[in-house]
């Protein structure tokens, strides 16, 4: 059985692997909403590829389109991004605690191998 | 940002932190989500050595992790595979990831940096790019915050 949400996230990890990718998603967070005009404009390439690049955001659902008469809005879409924050804190809240027990393990360990060698 | 770091600051000497992480016993002491004692765990400490940790979670939980050793260089230095051969998240069936642990002297101790990579497929085929920019960090901060 396919996990949907597994290939959702490699989509939005795999989006977020180009960096021009990631340029177009931080204007968009300031920006608000732009043209796919305005959103090629400050890149050194062309527009079909800037086309190309808003596929692979949209297909990962990092953002939205929208037709108002000749141009199309972009939008940033946030909720995928904050499922893939989340999914990496529950592993962080995983190694968190256990680090902080290596770290009182080690220094009790010291604490013994001091007194061993009396220093 | 292809997973995350930790780092943490200890009072012992780097040959007794190495061998926390290295032997089973010190392994033992303090592998797992939380203060629940780990049923059992194995490691052979050599390159291509496997190690095994099989952990109870809160709420009734049964886990095994395994992996091999890619790089061992005590005390200083620790790459392992990461994956579960039973339990763990569903999200995470079949994948292995990477953990590199860093061990620097520091005044009065030791300097512990955990680092956990390839936590995704496509991210772990692209690991080579590591071009995470700051634009990205900003992102995720600010929709951390938002999660948070």
């Amino acid at each position: 059985m396919v996990n949907h949400q597994t290939a959702d996230l490699d989509r939005v990890f795999s989006a977020l692997v180009d960096p021009t990718r990631r340029a177009i998603l931080a204007r968009l967070e300031v920006e608000d909403s732009l043209s796919i005009g305005a959103l090629a404009e400050p890149f050194a390439i062309k527009l079909p590829a800037v086309m190309k690049h808003l596929d692979v955001l949209g297909h990962a659902g990092l953002i939205t389109r929208s037709k108002h008469g000749r141009t199309v809005d972009v939008r940033l879409a946030p909720q995928p991004l904050r499922e893939a924050v989340d999914w990496l804190a529950r592993y962080e809240r995983f190694w968190s605690p256990a680090l902080d027990r290596l770290v009182a393990y080690a220094e009790a360990e010291e604490a013994r191998a001091a007194e061993e060698t009396g220093e | 940002m292809t997973g995350f770091t930790l780092v943490r600051r200890i009072a012992a000497r780097p040959s007794i932190v190495f061998e926390a992480l290295t032997t089973a016993d010190g392994i033992a002491a303090w592998w797992g989500p939380d203060d629940l004692p780990v049923v059992s765990a194995e490691i052979d400490p050599r390159v291509g050595g496997a190690y095994r940790v099989h952990f109870p979670s809160q709420g009734g939980g049964d886990h095994e992790a395994v992996g091999e050793i890619l790089e061992i260089d005590p005390p200083s230095r620790l790459v392992m595979t990461y994956s579960y051969s039973f339990g763990g998240e569903p999200a995470e069936a079949g994948r292995v990831s990477r953990i590199e642990i860093d061990l620097k002297p520091v005044t009065g101790g030791v300097e512990l940096t955990f680092t956990h990579t390839g936590l995704a497929d496509a991210v772990s085929m692209a690991s080579h790019t590591r071009g995470w920019t700051g634009a990205f960090d900003k992102l995720v901060r600010k929709f951390g915050e938002i999660a948070g």
